[in-house]
């Protein structure tokens, strides 16, 4: 499994441009698989059917990273450059970034002060010495990324884009693993979740699911002097009760917790008082899609270090496999 | 001229009548199908039944304008910005107000009258009032309604080097764009939706792409340009004269990359001059297009304009001929392109 | 059916954002107006009272939403002391100092605290306690004690019976929107005099404070030709301009800008006058923040209006009304919908 997170957190996919990532997932689902295929947004879905009383679950885990854009290249070859997605200020200067046709370069800053420092402050250094020469490494308007290596530290693991490609991890994962489910289950890896939630938007449209279940990174408050928040590394998976996109359905969330006891996986109670999941774009499709969320904890979210403990991520695993041969009448 | 009738029109967001009826008038002879819907977008039917992809174009058809909240007992007018208006634009404009365009201005305390350091602070949006020159509440409600709205006074003109001076252009230069282009002939189904409320979050887009169920959609916009002394190079976002652009990523919508790449190309091949809009932020209808339903490819050409969101905006002619000619050599590619089928 | 007696019991019921479902039943036994009573999904109710209409009815949809902003555990500390965020816009001001209803395992009674003044540091008495350093004290002694009723997600809700106040003010918790709520059963109650062509559906809503959410499916579920959006809007009070504010005991503020139909809007004003109910005309430039907004754009776009309810103290356990405003809200709405019938819903496309 680790070898699958190094392989997903090490490929190129800011929001909008997230093929090679959507590439490398379909090859390694393929062939547990009932069908495969993409649609307008970049949306990749796998599925695999179920049995004839069960009932139809979308989970989604997204594809996209944070990133960068090209807005502007002078005279001397230093480029400018916008946010894409919720890209922290004070996680840029001194870090690299990576472009498609594999251009990288250094971001630095202005001269002034840290407080007044603002992304138009930045810019990065792609080693050109003019703007022609910058020019055949990069266009305007291209997109980037954080570049930045996989590292097993053991239990825990460091990379960029565990968000959330740890969460596509874990439903390649359960894929592999169940065989015969109950339930027909919509495997979704959406596009553009965090530009705002816009995959998973119209791929629940379409699919128009019994139950929705995301599976995204959340914040942890167990470092030194975090923000207050009651969720571990180490301490199993999360399950939502709310963020700022989505309040589980209270039956979904009973669900979850149950399965949970159930099957004594290891799991912890989540209240993120900012942000959102690809849920919050799902449970308001159509006439209403009750959903939920199962969250992998993930220190230092958006920065190019995204912390998971592997246990955490198996368990997560083993809430999605035994939620997909669960009688969901109740729902 | 077209520009000229558009801009001096007057629409604010959810009051757009004048405008649509302008619109409406000048396709009537060009289009098979006239519609409208229950938040007043116009929709026009180019070839409903043809063969081929469905093709919509979108340009908005509202404008940020000021609406009265309040009448004092004085007679002057209280209001708020419908849309985002900067208030130190307002000081000292001319405006027409309501229905019945009552003419009025937007006063100030007199210079002589404030203490230097008062000089330095901007105007609030509360401190502003609308005279109209009533002497009395009565005599204003007389006029007035609350819920109107003022707009500002400005003539088209052409200035300078090709450039043009005119309030609203962001979108009346679209919905421009989108009138031409209904005058060329094509093959397959074309669908202009005149949209409403796009100052206020982008409102009609969504339910007209819901009627209209298009296969691709490329949005006409007006876009803020601020290539101006005294700002650095790289925060221009467009520059004035340098072609339409095209747009890559804005606050609402990362455009189909495909159909992007495809743009730049037609703009290429027929030496058309386009650039890329270079900034994150702002939004269009693209945003609502893009996720109608089950998703839609979509793309945003706009022109560059100065001063948007203020009494007076400028643009280049070049440019908005330029947009057109990309968008038409685009279409006149696509159905090429279905011939070939 | 004394709809002021149900409206009080709504008030002081529970139901956050996402936790509405015992106010459903409380609903099914206070409509005997509608012909079917359901929810869906998300849990909206929707009550429906058919017209008389022949063939294809118009179909008007009400929304008042039900749901409540509310609290949420999000620690449990080591001495039993529970922290909590929010659901929903709370002024953290008003928070010190009130009493909770903790819903754990059972329900808890608890106080909101602070650390008392006489030990704060000079000055610090002249800042607002912030949220991060309020707590709930449900009593307990340690960590453990807690655990054993309460959870982390656990909900929060204020303690408060309703207040009679002078004449027919009242002053309560959650009357943002159970206000809108019982306008709907008041309109109902009127409509079962009347006759009417078209058939209604009133829908008291979940999820509004969190992003009206409830009336994004709803309405995609309802397809309704017309959407009366009903909630409360600010009452004229001490400190706030004239213009921002609509008068208590005048009848409900009837909105125009962009979220409202033109048409709709002109029939409201004249069926107003026509029936000599009393409104405040009340411009809104900026069309955000209730459920007209997300019905207006459901599908291929209704025709909307929102009438606002005049309260007072908003988001604050003494949220303070006329009742009387909310009976006149309900009578407006049920002469409105008297004379909807099919010419007058196709006309609304035609600009």
């Amino acid at each position: 499994m680790k070898t699958v997170i190094k392989q997903l957190t090490e490929a190129f996919g800011p929001s909008g441009y997230e093929t090679e990532v959507t590439g490398l997932i379909k090859t390694m689902v393929e062939e547990y698989v009932d069908e495969i295929k993409t649609d307008v947004l970049g949306n990749l879905f796998a599925i695999k059917k179920g049995s004839q009383d069960g009932r139809t679950i979308m989970f989604a885990a997204h594809t996209d990273e944070i990133g960068i854009v090209v807005t502007h290249i002078d005279d001397k070859g230093f480029l400018r450059f916008g946010n894409v997605g919720g890209v922290g200020i004070s996680t840029l200067v001194g870090n690299r970034v990576r472009f498609a046709g594999g251009a990288v370069g250094a971001i630095y800053q202005e001269k002034g002060s840290w407080k007044e420092l603002t992304i138009d402050k930045l810019y990065i250094d792609i080693g050109a010495e003019n703007k022609e020469e910058a020019l055949q490494k990069v266009k305007l308007g291209e997109f980037g990324i954080f570049h930045r290596e996989f590292e097993d530290l053991g239990d825990r693991l460091i990379a960029k884009s565990m968000d959330d490609r740890v969460g596509c991890a874990v439903l390649i994962d359960a894929l592999k693993k169940i065989r015969n489910p109950k339930n027909t289950l919509y495997f979704v890896f959406t596009s553009q979740e965090e530009v705002g939630l816009r995959g998973a938007r119209t791929a629940a449209y379409g699919l128009e699911p019994d139950l929705g279940i995301a599976l995204d990174v959340t914040l942890t408050g167990d470092m030194p002097e975090a923000r207050r928040m009651e969720v571990s590394l180490g301490k199993g998976a999360a399950i939502k009760v709310k963020d700022s996109s989505l309040i589980t359905h209270p039956k979904v969330k009973d669900l979850l917790v149950n399965l949970a006891e159930e099957n004594k996986i290891p799991y912890q109670m989540e209240v993120l008082e900012a942000g959102g999941t690809d849920a919050g774009a799902i449970h308001v499709t159509k006439a209403g899609v009750p959903s939920g969320a199962i969250s992998i904890p993930t220190r230092y979210v958006h920065s190019p270090s995204e912390m998971v403990d592997i246990r955490d991520v198996k368990a997560c695993v083993d809430l999605v496999v035994a939620l997909a041969n669960k009688d969901l009448t109740s729902i | 001229m077209l520009l000229a009738r558009l801009t001096e029109a007057n629409g604010a967001p959810g009051q757009e009548g004048e405008v649509r009826d302008l619109i409406r008038a000048e396709i009537e002879p060009h289009v098979h199908e006239i519609k409208t819907d229950a938040l007043g977008n116009l929709i026009a039917i180019k070839n409903p039944d043809a063969q081929g992809p469905k093709v919509m174009l979108a340009a908005h058809m509202d404008e940020v304008a000021l609406m009265i909240v309040g009448i004092e007992g004085n007679g002057f007018l209280k209001f708020r910005p419908i849309g985002g208006v900067d208030p130190r634009v307002l000081v000292a404009k001319s405006v027409l107000v309501g229905s019945k365009k009552i003419p009025g201005v937007i006063g100030s305390k007199p210079i002589h009258l404030q203490k230097p350091p008062e000089r330095e602070r901007a105007f609030t949006m509360q401190e502003l009032l609308i005279d109209i020159g009533a002497k009395n509440k009565e005599e204003a409600e007389r006029l007035v309604k609350l819920g109107e709205c003022a707009y500002f006074t400005t003539k088209y003109e052409e200035l300078g080097n090709s450039k043009v001076k005119a309030k609203a252009l962001d979108d009346r230069v679209g919905c421009a764009l989108a009138i031409r282009l209904l005058q060329e002939e094509v093959s397959f189904p074309l669908i202009v939706a005149f949209t409403v409320q796009e100052e206020v979050g982008l409102r009609g887009a969504g339910v007209a792409t819901y009627q209209i169920r298009p296969d691709l959609a490329l949005v006409l916009e007006g876009t803020t340009a601020s290539d101006v002394p005294g700002t650095d190079e790289h925060k221009h976002a467009t520059t004035v004269g340098e072609g339409p652009c095209i747009t890559v990523i804005d606050r609402v919508s990362i455009p189909h990359p495909p159909l992007v790449q495809e743009l730049f190309a037609v703009a290429s091949e027929e030496g058309i001059k386009v650039q890329v809009r270079r900034n994150t932020a702002g939004g269009t209808d693209a945003g609502q297009i893009q996720l109608s339903e089950e998703g839609v490819k979509v793309a945003t050409i706009a022109v560059p304009c100065r001063y948007i969101h203020s009494p007076v905006s400028v643009m280049s002619k070049n440019d908005y001929e330029g947009a057109y000619k990309l968008v038409k050599s685009y279409l006149k590619r696509l159905q090429e392109r279905e011939a070939s089928k | 059916m004394e709809i002021k007696q149900v409206f009080r019991t709504l008030s002081e019921a529970s139901g956050v954002s996402g936790y509405e479902q015992s106010l459903t039943s409380l609903l099914q036994e206070s409509c005997p107006w509608a012909e079917e009573i359901r929810t869906d999904k998300l849990g909206n109710v929707i009550m429906l009272k058919k017209g008389n209409g022949i063939g294809p009815r118009p179909k008007v949809m009400l929304a008042g939403h039900m749901d409540e902003i509310g609290l949420i555990i999000t620690k449990i500390e080591k001495d039993g002391f529970l922290r909590f965020g929010t659901i929903g816009g709370f002024d953290q001001r008003v928070l010190l100092a009130q009493e909770v209803v903790v819903h754990g395992r059972k329900s808890l009674t608890g106080i909101i605290g602070a650390k008392p003044p006489h030990i704060q540091a000079p000055g610090e008495q002249s800042k607002a306690v912030s949220m991060e350093d309020l707590f709930i004290d449900v009593g307990f002694d340690h960590q453990e004690q807690a655990e054993e009723q309460v959870r982390i997600g656990d909900i929060v809700t204020m303690k408060r019976d309703v207040l009679d106040l002078q004449g027919s003010f009242m002053a309560g918790k959650s009357f943002d929107d159970r206000a809108g709520v019982a306008a709907i059963l008041e309109c109902f109650k009127v409509l079962s005099q009347m006759s009417h062509e078209a058939d209604v559906y009133g829908v008291a809503t979940v999820q509004e404070e969190v992003g009206l959410r409830g009336a994004i499916t709803s309405t995609y579920g309802i397809v309704p030709d017309i959407g009366i959006a009903i909630d409360v809007g600010f009452g004229d009070s001490p400190g706030l301009p004239e213009s921002d504010t609509i008068k208590l005991s005048q009848g409900p503020g009837v909105a125009i800008g962009p979220h409202v139909h033109p048409e709709v809007h002109a029939r409201m004003v004249e069926t107003a006058k026509e029936w000599n109910i009393s409104f405040s005309s009340d411009p809104s430039p900026h069309p955000g923040g209730t459920d007209a907004y997300a019905i207006q754009v459901a599908r291929a776009g209704v025709a909307t209006i929102l009438l606002s309810i005049p309260l007072r103290y908003m988001h604050t356990p003494i949220e303070t009304l006329d009742y009387e405003d909310v009976k006149r809200t309900g009578r407006l709405m049920a002469m409105f919908i008297a004379g909807v019938d099919n010419e007058f819903v196709e006309g609304l496309t035609c600009f």
